[in-house]
């Protein structure tokens, strides 16, 4: 990520051209969603509400919780009808 | 996997200031995906400005141009005025804007927008109260809500006005297209956006975004308030293209408001007599919403 | 080139439409809306190709002349007074985000009560805003230096907003002859808009953000430097014009008869072609006085004025504006220029011509003659209906 410290590293407008990407956000949750693959059938609804972009999907199509970015909010948990999501404290 | 049922591509990034449920990022969300990347986004202050992430980075992969709280009809206005002038004649101009800078900061440019046909999609983000500041009270917070400025106390029981009807303000200036949508219905969200995109003229939508701290209650439930908002006609799903109305989504019968109402820390103050109240006003507003789209 | 006898108001609409300018966004009030009810009728009639959004308030004006030039359009409107008040949140923003949009300002008083005659506040009001400020005397200045403030506005090394100003009534709405240039001169001396830190279709950025301490002095000083760039940009600027037209207006602040003056009185806008007949006058009676005209009050020239320092020992301001609990603005930032100049002349403030009052001859060589006979006091309300001593 560029470094702004200087004014002459600054942009001459208050222009911002970095992606979120680089804001990790895992750090502000208290539980995190596990999610049990037998019982999971790969519907989707979980990354249809993510509301921060942190469900990916692995290479068969499971979904796969972006720890960086999840916030610990629970609506996939929540929405998960066959209830394959389990939220667990943090350490 | 099942089929997505929205599309896939993402134009909001991760690593966003959003509180965690937060359904105004679901919002944008959505919206993004039903309109692609040749999309420029004029937001206003809100909780979106915040949310966007600070300098030096930004949460969207599209432009996205700061206007003043006031300003954001006036914004895309401007916005589509140069997008035509510099050939860019296939960019959508999109003002992204809150309950409180619409319905009343921002209502005088909104109708100057809609006056002027600007060619453009006006999309009022709805957490019912000026909620990037603290959660005061906005023209558009629901009747009997607790809110810091509309509190519980003796002399106080929430708000005593009822919501300011934005859709029928905006009806009034006969937009190309107008419809309300709701985070808990992406695939309808995503529709009209699409459909919505394709057409030319001033074009309005009025989302709703639970909001967890606003409204107070546990942010797992966003998507289960909002599809109770929708469920018991409290915030109805539909379309007005060319003064022609046309309901999305009708329950055969609707759930009781009291069911909503029980979810959220900002309605845990009313009455039997409150409730019963909310209920009579929805019925009757659906009743006429019923009769509007028996209008040819 | 072509003379046409115009108003103020129509030498706007003129540069305007010579500048190509392709967005404009206005809001009617007196006296400036011969200015957009011009441009448009050029619109109209097709000799001016821009987009003209007739906007429900002048805040929403600027604000979508801001948005038009975030995306790279070159953007005009104009505005007075209460109008030009009312858009005060977003002329900082229009100098914060870096756009440069070009605004006339038909110089009006404010209400209340209502007035629709000339002074500086309005203007004056927005000093501290960012904008290039330049203060029109005559119709073809004002054409002139409207022109002028495109380039300078959008030079790379400026990127600043910017406005020019004509006083209500004495220029808006008289006519004088005016040299306009033909398309093909403007055009090799205005190119078209250079589209750099504009928005881009289809890229993830940002324009406005926000931040915490730890940026925003930064991104502030940035406009402080393009401010001060400004001065010597506009110099050059104005050089340029000058080989074009034959016409130099005389930098950020042209004299008149100093060279062998002892007191000389510093003016702004239509008082100064007053104000150089009585120099005139004067001299005839053997007073060495001259003047020197605040033609840029942003940026505001003071190397100019300290050099003027050095030749004369008594400055009077004539100023058209007051700040309750200091002094007349110009009095106010000349003696601020002046304050640790080598040399310092006995420097006293006139106030006159508020709401449209008018500045006669009288009113000028009543000033110079108080000006030359008394030290005192440092700031005076001239020709005020007053029983009692006006200060």
């Amino acid at each position: 990520m560029t470094s702004y410290e200087m004014e002459e590293d600054l942009p001459e407008a208050p222009i911002a051209t970095t992606p979120s990407d680089v804001n990790h956000t895992a750090s502000w949750r208290t539980f995190r969603p596990v999610i049990d693959l037998k019982i999971c059938t790969k519907c989707n609804v979980c990354w249809k509400f993510c509301p921060d972009d942190a469900v990916a999907f692995d290479g068969e199509g499971y979904p796969v919780i972006r720890l960086d970015y999840c916030k610990g909010c629970a609506i996939c948990a929540e929405e998960c009808r066959p209830k394959a999501i389990t939220m667990v404290k943090e350490e | 996997m099942a089929r997505l049922t929205i599309p896939a591509e993402e134009l909001m990034r991760p690593g966003h200031s959003a509180c965690p449920g937060c359904g105004a990022t679901l919002v944008m969300r959505y919206l993004l995906k039903g309109l692609g990347n040749q999309t420029i986004v004029t937001v206003p202050a809100c909780c979106w400005t915040v949310i966007a992430t600070p300098f030096p980075t930004t949460a969207l992969d599209v432009p996205m141009l700061d206007c003043a709280f006031e300003a954001t009809g006036a914004s895309i206005s401007g916005l589509r005025a140069a997008a035509d002038k510099l050939g860019l004649k296939d960019v959508t101009i999109v003002g992204f804007a809150g309950d409180g800078g619409t319905v009343d900061i921002g209502l005088q440019a909104l109708s100057g927008m809609l006056e002027r046909r600007t060619d453009g999609i006006y999309l009022m983000y709805d957490n019912e109260a000026y909620m990037n500041t603290g959660v005061q009270r906005s023209g558009a917070t629901p009747e009997g809500a607790w809110t810091t400025t509309t509190p519980v106390d003796a002399l106080s029981h929430g708000k005593v006005e009822p919501k300011k009807d934005i859709m029928a303000i905006v009806a009034a200036h006969r937009p190309a297209y107008a419809a309300t949508v709701n985070v808990a219905f992406p695939e309808d969200f995503v529709k009209k956006v699409q459909k919505a995109k394709a057409i030319r003229g001033p074009r309005f939508f009025h989302a709703l975004a639970p909001c967890p701290p606003g409204w107070r209650y546990s942010s797992e439930k966003t998507i289960e308030i909002g599809r109770l908002a929708t469920d018991t006609n409290i915030f109805p799903l539909y379309e007005i293209e060319d003064g022609v109305y046309r309901i999305s989504r009708k329950l055969g019968i609707a759930k009781p408001v009291r069911e909503y109402l029980q979810t959220q820390g900002r309605f845990a103050h009313l009455d039997d007599k409150q409730v019963a109240g909310i209920q009579a006003e929805v019925d009757a507003r659906w009743k006429r919403l019923l009769a509007l789209e028996g209008l040819a | 080139m072509v003379e046409l006898v115009i108003s103020g108001n129509y030498a706007q609409s003129y540069a305007a439409k010579l500048a190509r300018v392709q967005v404009v966004s206005a809001y009617p009030i007196t006296p400036q809306t011969a200015i957009v009810e011009k441009i448009a009728e050029f619109v109209a009639s097709g000799v001016l190709p821009a987009e003209y959004i007739k906007v429900e308030s002048e805040h929403s004006a600027l604000q979508a002349c801001i948005s038009a030039s975030a995306l790279g359009a070159r953007t005009y409107t104009a505005t007075s007074s209460q109008g030009l008040l009312l858009m005060h949140e977003l002329l900082h923003w229009a100098a914060g985000a870096r756009t440069p949009v070009v605004m006339g300002v038909v110089n009006r008083a404010v209400a209340p009560p209502w007035s629709i005659w000339t002074d500086h506040t309005d203007t004056i009001a927005q000093r501290d805003t960012g904008w290039i400020q330049f203060y029109g005397e005559s119709n073809q200045e004002v054409l002139d230096t409207t022109l002028m403030a495109f380039r300078l506005a959008e030079h790379p090394e400026v990127r600043l907003p910017a406005m020019v100003t004509e006083d209500a009534f004495y220029l808006s709405h008289t006519v004088e002859p005016v040299d306009i240039p033909s398309q093909e001169e403007v055009d090799a001396f205005l190119p078209p808009r250079e589209r750099s830190s504009t928005i881009q279709v289809g890229v993830g950025m940002r324009l406005g953000s926000f931040t915490g301490p730890e940026h925003y002095m930064e991104f502030r000083h940035k406009i402080a430097r393009a401010m001060g760039r400004a001065r010597d940009v506009f110099l050059e600027v104005e050089d340029d014009y000058a080989r074009l037209t034959g016409r130099n207006h005389g930098g950020l602040l042209p004299t008149y008869k100093v060279e062998d003056a002892d007191t000389v009185l510093v003016t702004m806008g239509t008082a100064t072609t007053t104000a150089r007949g009585v120099v005139d006058a004067m001299r005839a009676d053997g007073h060495k006085v001259g003047l020197a005209k605040l033609r840029t009050f942003r940026p505001f020239p003071v190397q100019e004025l300290r050099e003027l320092a050095t030749l004369v020992d008594r400055v009077g301001v004539l100023d058209r504006s007051f700040t309750f609990g200091a002094a007349g603005a110009a009095f106010t930032e000349v003696a601020g220029a002046l304050y640790t100049a080598p040399q310092r002349p006995l420097l006293r403030d006139f106030v006159a011509g508020l709401g449209g009052r008018d500045i006669t001859a009288a009113t000028v060589r009543e000033a110079f003659l108080d000006l030359l006979t008394r030290d005192g006091p440092e700031s005076a309300w001239v020709e005020l209906k007053s029983r009692t001593e006006a200060s």
